[in-house]
């Protein structure tokens, strides 16, 4: 790295691919982390996990689950090949997100490489920690712009007792005031959807506490319980299939777009396929509070995030500089600016 | 009062009303420390804004003449971050303690700087809604304050610190230009500044305005008080709660010299022989409260608890707490002055860091009181001196600046929730490396390009972590000779 910041050789940082499809694409010679791989130390009464960026997230969520924990912000695994750093790198949280909180919410601490080739470590392994700056938090979703995760130091949760998935037909609207006034209740909801015309809730916590619930809610327990792994996992088939797709965050209680798919994150996220030209699409859901990502674009030629304000592009430049001075680092990735 | 300044206070008062600006010592004095208030300077002066275009137009013109800016809130900070600068202006945020917007369906809470901590939560209550960060001052603390600290408070192990709770803040830049970063919705576009921004200690730009998070209010609770007979026990039993998947809503401990002062204070019904006590709230629907505690009380009693006291009703539960609560006070009485501490380490090394705390404090001939939030391993060791005695305060301060860079030593950290400030800043030249506060003082450039946001705390430069090493080494003993500080 030290030699790639000297001659300025822009690096493209790669685990194992899973998520090549998210973000701007960007050229340069790969720089291949797969190699740092393992779990570094694991104590589960500490409520805290280190491990190798490298370490496949299957490999983490079973050495979770043996002892009763899990990644309670639920990053997407699309496939066997994904990578904890993959995870941290992009931030992508799942559908337990407005409950428990995204990813950079569970990072403690990182090794790091910044773009100068310095080995620098931030944070720590405990869960309060307020020496210096949180920049373990900043590398969170910055998509490899500003350094080179080695290890990462995330809490962890015991898994719940139960868990149960809960369904109802209804229409939209319906859906979304249920959702509303039941978020406002002490209640162990960890997920709210809608999707082809159903409302699911799950709800995970203590059996009593969880079945409680379930009854007062009066909504239909589903046997199966697999389409919130799918959820989770992207692998419903609105994921995968063709066109282009967009992820759009709002405020909960902003319209929902005209066109969608599928409403996540208790109303706070939406999938869409819509072909409302993206300039258009953009200015509309920022002027509700959100913004719009081309999650897989499909050929559609558009920058995949939405541009940032002129003061805020420039101190994102002055950020990217201050970790990255040679622009080395999966340049183009997040804005083509930096 | 340097020219500077002297032009800055010509102009400042075309801007601002009369009483907005303090130069007079007498009216300077109430602001010359925070809560760490073995540290005092008087500003170059004090300015009390009332709109966020005078607060812009101070940040502009401090900034064309090169003058520093220190922020305050409610000046209860423990590590000396609002010290003010002698030739700086003191920027106070007091004035700014609206509470803008409550959304009880978004459940969040648009509020000025100013607003103390409780009165967000006092002012949802009505929405079966509260804000989660409870930092011990925080009937006095304001929300500006809790964002610069990145505050937690006893519940923190269950609902997170303040970096967990706020969605959006207004930022004012160092040359005046207002941000806006974070939104309603539940990410943004780019990188995570707000991340960046909670706990930065005023370095990198004036908080205007915060979105804050709420929850909804558990609908009932259960304290719990136990007593151990050793402090080993204690600790294990703290381990052995959180493996066991249980996570309170707050797990406080005490050590018997904390439980002795705090009896005497409040009356609280602590048993007088424990070695340590834990107090332990549960939370959620009663459903969850019941399983919990069943559970608690078979895990308390395998791990050797000499005495399970389950509160019977909401007054003996917080009776409980009052003890707790009133700890910092409570040791005020036994001591004419007591430092607290701040760090935080693994939860399994509590026992071993506590007796190493009481070989140093024998060593210090200074009596240390332990209280601190157990379930986050975050301890607040209270080291008691008594100012009058000559050398004391210095003896305090190296005693607590051992007892942090043990807990540097056994992989925990300085600070857990207090900030460094000024306190601490020798102790940063331990937790990192050379490069590591090179990245720092990079980062803040890109906000603050002159270094005028609050200078000289929270990362030391090298010239000063040089200076601190070799007095390290003066004393005889090289501390940590495996890391790399130079």
């Amino acid at each position: 790295m030290r030699a790639a910041c000297a001659a300025r050789t822009p690096l493209v940082i790669r685990g194992g691919g899973s998520k090549d499809f998210y973000g701007n694409p960007c050229k340069g010679e790969p720089l291949d982390v797969t190699s740092c791989r393992g779990v570094v130390s694991y104590d589960p009464s500490e409520l805290v996990i280190t491990v190798a960026a490298g370490t496949p997230l299957m490999e983490v969520e079973q050495t979770l689950a043996a002892a009763h924990q899990y990644l309670a912000f639920e990053p997407p695994v699309h496939n066997e090949h994904a990578t904890i750093g993959g995870a941290i790198a992009t931030g992508l949280s799942g559908p337990r997100r407005p409950w428990t909180g995204p990813a950079r919410d569970f990072v403690l601490g990182v090794d790091c490489i910044n773009g100068r080739g310095e080995r620098l470590k931030f944070g720590g392994q405990v869960i309060k920690n307020v020496a210096g700056y949180d920049v373990s938090r900043l590398l969170t979703g910055s998509l490899g712009t500003l350094g080179v995760i080695l290890d990462v130091s995330l809490k962890v949760l015991p898994q719940a007792e139960t868990e149960i998935s809960l369904i109802a037909d209804m229409p939209l609207d319906r859906a979304r005031k249920f959702i509303q006034d039941w978020s406002g209740r002490p209640v162990p909801i960890s997920g709210a959807c809608y999707y082809q015309g159903n409302l699911r809730i799950r709800l995970s916590g203590y059996e009593s506490a969880v079945m409680h619930t379930a009854t007062v809610m009066g909504l239909t327990p589903e046997e199966n319980t697999s389409f919130w792994q799918q959820l989770r996992h992207q692998s419903l088939d609105l994921f995968t299939t063709g066109g282009p797709l967009w992820r759009i965050s709002l405020p909960v209680t902003a319209t929902a777009p005209e066109d969608f798919q599928l409403m996540d994150w208790g109303g706070a996220l939406y999938w869409s396929k819509t072909d409302m030209p993206a300039e258009r699409l953009r200015d509309r859901v920022k002027s509700l509070g959100g913004h719009a990502t081309l999650y897989r674009d499909n050929g559609l030629n558009v920058p995949r995030f939405q541009p940032l304000d002129n003061g805020l592009l420039a101190l994102h430049q002055r950020l990217k500089a201050a970790l990255d001075p040679s622009g080395i680092l999966n340049r183009g990735r997040m804005y083509s600016e930096f | 009062m340097p020219d500077a300044m002297k032009t800055l206070i010509e102009q400042l008062s075309q801007l601002l009303p009369a009483d907005c600006i303090i130069t007079d010592e007498e009216s300077l004095r109430p602001y010359e420390c925070d809560g760490l208030s073995a540290y005092r300077q008087l500003p170059g002066c004090v300015l009390l804004p009332e709109t966020l275009a005078q607060v812009q137009e101070i940040m502009r013109l401090c900034h064309q003449h090169g003058v520093p800016v220190v922020a305050r809130g409610g000046g209860t900070g423990l590590s000396g971050g609002a010290l003010p600068l002698a030739e700086g202006v003191l920027l106070s945020l007091t004035k700014f303690n609206r509470i803008l917007h409550i959304d009880p369906v978004q459940r969040l809470a648009r509020v000025e700087p100013g607003v103390r901590n409780l009165a967000v939560s006092e002012a949802v209550a009505g929405y079966g809604l509260f804000y989660a960060p409870d930092p011990s001052s925080q009937i006095a603390c304001t929300i500006g304050g809790n964002v610069a600290e990145n505050s937690g408070g006893v519940h923190c192990l269950k609902y997170g610190l303040t970096v967990h709770n706020v969605m959006a803040v207004k930022l004012v830049t160092v040359e005046g230009e207002v941000l806006e970063l974070g939104s309603e919705a539940l990410d943004s576009p780019g990188l995570d500044l707000m991340a960046l921004i909670t706990g930065s200690e005023g370095m990198l730009g004036i908080v205007m305005e915060v979105t804050l998070k709420l929850l909804p209010l558990p609908s009932g609770e259960q304290v719990m008080l136990v007593a151990f007979d050793t402090i080993e026990d204690a600790g294990n039993a703290v381990t052995r709660v959180i493996a066991e998947g249980i996570i309170p809503a707050g797990l406080e401990m005490m050590d018997n010299a904390c439980v002795r002062a705090v009896e005497e204070f409040v009356h609280a019904g602590y048993p007088l022989d424990a070695a340590a006590i834990l107090i332990c709230e549960l939370d959620g629907i009663d459903e969850e409260i019941t399983a919990q505690r069943d559970r608690m009380v078979e895990l308390m009693r395998a791990c050797h608890a000499a005495d399970v006291r389950i509160a019977t009703s909401p007054e003996e539960g917080r009776r409980f707490w009052a003890g707790r609560k009133a700890a910092f006070p409570a040791v005020g009485r036994i001591a004419t002055d007591y430092y607290c501490m701040d760090g935080t380490i693994p939860k399994k090394h509590l026992a071993g860091v506590l007796s190493r705390i009481a070989e140093l404090s024998k060593e210090y001939g200074l009596a240390v009181v332990n209280v601190f939030h157990a379930g986050d391993g975050n301890l607040h060791p209270l080291i008691l001196y008594d100012i009058s005695h000559p050398g004391e305060l210095e003896r305090a301060e190296e005693l607590g600046g051992r007892i942090l860079e043990h807990c540097v030593e056994v992989g925990g950290t300085i600070t857990g929730e207090h900030g460094v400030g000024v306190e601490k800043i020798n102790q940063m030249c331990i937790q990192f490396s050379d490069a590591e506060r090179q990245q720092f003082h990079a980062i803040k450039h890109a906000f603050d390009a002159k270094t005028l946001l609050n200078p000289g705390k929270a990362v030391p430069t090298l010239k000063r972590c040089a200076e601190f090493g070799a007095m390290h080494v003066h004393r005889g003993e090289m501390k940590f000779p495996d890391l790399e500080r130079f």
